[in-house]
């Protein structure tokens, strides 16, 4: 990376109390792109971002921003020339503005008169550099920043955030009205200016957050987690926008959990709790796993066995399910390809080189997964032909809305289905309408043959539920919650003891069982809300959301002992947009505007969209095209 | 040179203004669409004006009693008929004393007045006749009331059959200055109107910031260039002017539709109001900046702000008898100068020696308040 670093941090400490959010932070962020700013939930994400905002005072070392290289004017890095033309937007084309006075006065207005004035007194002092406190006094629209969650007045409209985003950083008049025509029709919300904000999807309220925070024509754009909630079609159009923005020479933020968005980005930033993990262009660590990765063809085609049996082989770092194949990451290049046994002595299938991806060289940088092998495998449950899950014509009416139309669908014993969809597709309907939690309009559901709709409590009884927030007791001690779960479920004396027992060190949480809740890690709570839904010994196990926002290793974990319940005779109903997910899962429907637009299992469902350019595509462009092509054939 | 500075000056000025402006008019736009301010501002006072307009009283209207006479004798059936046209007791027929305990006991009669067997011979000696008056201690109010109604009436009685040659020695002709039907209503309503304000003041505001603080809309505001003045401002102002409207409602309804008299003057209640709602809603916003949840904000606004309103001004408990303890913690209390005051202006006039150590004091306590709002209002998140 040969871009001048905008912003500087030097062993930047951060401490809350006893707690140390960020650990001797050294890192620097180019101008004129995106800076993928990555780890798992508590890395110390926020806190860093909150920093860069002026919003919190570092304890410990120094952040620069040099406001010099922000107010580099367009195009002076040959950057963004050739591809797409620079943003059609003066909110993002106002640098020049800042340095000489505008030539278009139209065009370059849009930094108000104050902070250019203010940046022109600053660049009297050529590389004058200050800390972003100091910024957010002497230049407050010098940096945009949008908090999780947005930031938005839902009760407000759209047209009045961006008003009062507006008059905060005096954008006015004739500007205003500009600035305004190009952001909504960059957003696309120009047809929902009087919309309530509270009543957007998840996708327009991100995009909602973003324009405000461009309203002062920022030079330094600074979003945490704006893929958090976002289906994969939205975060797209996201992505898409923001690669505008940092083409005509915006330096942008864009902190992120998922490592297929860090991939993205010409620079990352990845965190782990609370140091530097790892600082660079993003392909020159995934270049560390090349040679080292591999798809494998399971011989006898039980991909969950041959899981287990890589996940728990000597020197493999990772291990993952992708559609009926089962993809590795070794520790060492093997010297041969490692067929028939060669590397993997308990695997048999066929191997097959791929190229590596972000996760791969992230994944052998952490030191590779827990190989143990899960202990849930133990145990069967009676065998039945009886599907599992069944739904028949499941349909949810409010007033004339159809939230979920004529949903169908079985999952037999053993598999996992999974049920994927954008923000308001219809999943979460059918989703509580299978767990009982709503009442289906018409159609019906059983598990484990029990009809939910006449014996709703035998049938709930029979499945383990685990909602997306993982719903835990957090000021009670861990094993508290694992007891009153036991005892809904109506265990009781020895038997609860036993099976609280057992759960607790099958999943790795003896040693935390006298804590608070809320003091345990993200992976031990998911862990801690997975045994919740365990002690039962359900046949059915619906999980909603279960690992969004989870470290790579946590998943791995968690899927471990998924797939071996599976591998018992347990059905497992997951809804999800995390594409990952989605390739575990043995078959699964896309649910979009109330209806399963399409079904089948992963690799089915890839070649159905295969096409001569494309022809491996992956989960996540698979459900974009699935997505586009209904719309084509449905215009609403 | 000068001028242009002047201009620069006013060009800040401005900008400074339309950026208050701008969160007010948020503010406002907020308050109309969230449906707990018509809750708080408007459905909650339409109660209490109801209830302490219509609802409580604390005049005993009538006391059910039974008579027990059992003497039988001329001057005891005058006492009977006494209190059978007295307005005050509502006389039940009981035959004899099991039967009167037993009304007694099943709460029909709040008393039993007991005319003993010699009370005629009694009077007739000149003596003092014995009357026995039985009433229910666990209700300590109502037999206060039936002692000193059916003294009142003895006393009356022994007169008018003595006729004057007996005047008693002392007699007490009591007035009720600036409340001459010693009504309760006339004081509990703008008693009321300090309840109502409160709870804009404090309950509705202690909610606004921690809203804020919850959806992060928060954490959006400090990264704009809004001041902390300006933050404050652009709450305090649409509360502010949603407080003195209310005000305004509950002071009419309590004049036009509860016949309170008003002998004070407007402005003064105005004034009055101003400076009360300055204290409440500093107290509102300090609450909301401290908590930054709307469940804490809720439930300090209430304990803090909306009970000790109720309990503890002096609206409807003397603060006179009161424990020492909680008499000096109610001088930290700004309802009860202000609960004094609207009192006072309501049913006396205005007068300036009761206003103006009230107005101090709420004014120290306003500034104190709103001062640790702006301390603890901060462009950080981690002071």
């Amino acid at each position: 990376m040969n871009k001048p670093a905008a912003v500087e941090l030097a062993q930047v400490g951060m401490a809350f109390g006893s707690c140390l959010a960020l650990r001797e932070v050294s890192a620097s962020i180019p101008s004129g792109c995106v800076t993928g700013l990555v780890g798992p939930d508590a890395a110390g994400k926020t806190t860093l971002v909150r920093l860069l905002a002026g919003l919190l005072r570092p304890t410990q070392g120094q952040i620069l921003v040099h406001s010099a290289q922000l107010a580099a004017p367009v195009g002076a890095e040959g950057q963004g020339q050739g591809a797409q033309p620079p943003l059609s937007c003066t909110a993002v084309q106002a640098q020049p503005a800042l340095q000489t006075a505008p030539k278009e006065p139209t065009l370059g207005n849009a930094v108000p008169q104050e902070a250019a004035k203010a940046c022109a007194a600053l660049d009297v002092e050529a590389g004058h550099s200050l800390c972003p406190e100091n910024i957010v006094a002497t230049l407050p629209n010098f940096i945009g920043y949008m908090p999780q969650r947005f930031g938005l007045y839902e009760d407000l409209s759209v047209m009045d955030n961006l008003v009062l985003h507006a008059r905060l950083r005096n954008v006015q008049g004739q500007q205003r009205a500009e600035i305004f025509e190009q952001l909504l029709q960059f957003t696309a919300l120009a047809p929902f200016t009087t919309r309530l904000a509270g009543r957007l999807s998840g996708g327009m309220k991100q995009k909602l957050g973003i324009a405000c925070a461009l309203l002062g024509s920022p030079r330094l754009l600074l979003l945490d987690e704006p893929g958090v909630g976002v289906d994969p079609l939205s975060r797209r159009d996201l992505w898409r926008m923001v690669l505008r923005l940092a083409d005509s020479g915006m330096t942008v933020l864009w902190s992120t959990a998922y490592l297929d968005e860090a991939e993205r980005c010409p620079h990352v930033i990845m965190l782990d709790e609370g140091r530097v993990l790892y600082e660079g262009a993003p392909a020159e660590l995934t270049r560390r796993a090349a040679g080292k990765v591999f798809a494998i063809t399971p011989a006898s085609g039980h991909k969950k066995a041959t899981l287990a049996a890589c996940m728990h082989s000597e020197g493999v770092a990772d291990a993952l399910i992708q559609g009926s194949r089962v993809r590795v990451v070794l520790h060492q290049s093997p010297a041969a390809l490692p067929e028939k046994g060669l590397c993997l002595p308990s695997v048999q299938g066929v191997f097959m080189p791929v190229p590596p991806r972000l996760e791969d060289a992230y994944m052998l940088g952490l030191g590779g997964i827990d190989r143990s092998p899960s202990p849930l495998v133990e145990g069967s449950l009676p065998a039945s032909d009886k599907p599992r899950i069944e739904a028949r014509g499941l349909t949810k009416r409010y007033g004339n809305f159809v939230a979920a139309n004529d949903i169908s669908f079985s999952v037999p014993a053993g598999r996992i289905f999974g049920l994927l969809g954008p923000n308001g597709a219809g999943k979460s309907t059918t989703f509580r309408m299978l767990c009982g939690l709503s009442k289906p309009s018409s159609g019906e559901c059983f598990v484990d043959g029990v009809n939910l709709l006449t014996a709703g409590n035998m049938a709930r009884a029979r499945l383990g539920y685990m909602a997306q927030k993982f719903s835990l007791y957090t000021d009670i001690p861990v094993q508290e919650n694992l007891r009153i779960f036991g005892q809904l479920y109506g265990l009781s004396g020895h038997k609860l003891r036993q099976r609280m027992e057992l759960l607790a060190e099958t999943l790795a949480l003896t040693s935390y069982l006298r804590q608070p809740t809320r003091l345990l890690p993200l992976g031990q709570k998911q862990r801690l809300a997975l045994a919740c839904a365990l002690l039962h010994n359900p046949a059915v196990l619906f999980l909603d959301e279960p690992t969004s926002g989870v470290d790579a290793r946590t998943r791995r974990d968690f899927w471990k002992h998924i797939t071996a319940m599976t591998r018992t005779g347990v059905s497992v109903l997951v809804t999800t947009h995390f594409m990952e997910e989605a390739e575990y899962c043995d078959s699964m429907a896309l649910v979009y505007r109330g209806n399963i637009i399409t079904t089948g299992t992963p690799d089915a469902l890839k070649a159905a969209v295969a096409s001569a350019e494309n022809p491996d595509p992956s989960m996540e462009e698979t459900f974009i095209a699935c997505i586009q092509r209904y719309d084509e054939e449905h215009p609403q | 040179m000068k001028s242009t500075r002047t201009a620069a000056q006013q060009a800040a000025l401005g900008l400074w203004l339309r950026r208050l402006g701008a969160l007010v008019v948020k503010e406002c736009k907020e308050i109309v669409r969230d449906p707990s301010s018509y809750l708080v501002a408007g459905l909650m006072p339409a109660l209490l004006l109801l209830i302490f307009g219509y609802g409580i009283t604390l005049d005993i209207q009538t006391l059910e009693i039974s008579i027990l006479d059992q003497s039988g004798s001329q001057p005891a059936q005058q006492v009977v008929h006494a209190f059978m046209h007295s307005p005050s007791f509502t006389v039940v027929p009981a035959a004899n004393q099991e039967a009167a305990e037993k009304l007694f006991k099943d709460a029909r009669i709040k008393g039993i007045v007991i005319l003993r067997h010699d009370f005629g011979e009694a009077v007739a000696r000149g003596q003092a006749g014995a009357v026995q008056i039985l009433v229910d201690g666990a209700d300590a109010n109502t037999a206060k009331f039936i002692q000193a109604y059916a003294q009142m009436l003895l006393a009356r009685w022994q007169q008018a059959s003595t006729g004057t040659a007996q005047p008693a020695a002392i007699e007490v002709q009591p007035r009720y200055w600036y409340n001459a039907t010693a009504n309760s209503r006339n004081y509990l309503v703008p008693g009321s109107i300090t309840v109502i304000m409160t709870l804009i003041g404090t309950l509705l505001t202690s909610l606004v910031f921690a809203r804020e603080w919850e959806r992060g809309t928060m954490e959006a505001m400090l990264a704009t260039p809004a001041s902390r003045l300006q933050l404050l401002l652009g709450k305090l102002i649409p509360y502010f002017c949603m407080g003195m409207l209310s005000m305004l409602v509950c002071a009419a309804a309590a004049v036009w539709i509860f016949s309170v008299p008003f002998r004070g003057s407007l402005w003064v209640l105005l004034l009055l109001s101003s400076i009360f709602l300055l204290t409440a809603l500093g107290q509102g916003l300090l609450i909301s900046v401290l908590t930054r949840t709307q469940l804490l904000a809720a439930q300090a606004g209430l304990f803090s702000g909306f009970l000790p309103a109720l309990l503890l001004s002096g609206f409807v408990f003397d603060i006179a008898s009161m424990p020492y303890a909680l008499q000096i913690a109610t001088l930290l209390l700004p309802a009860r100068y202000f609960n004094v005051c609207l009192q006072t202006v309501f049913l006396a006039g205005d007068i300036w020696s009761v206003f103006v150590p009230c107005m101090g004091a709420m004014l120290a306590l306003g500034a104190a308040l709103l001062a640790l709002v702006y301390h603890n209002l901060q462009k950080r998140l981690d002071v």
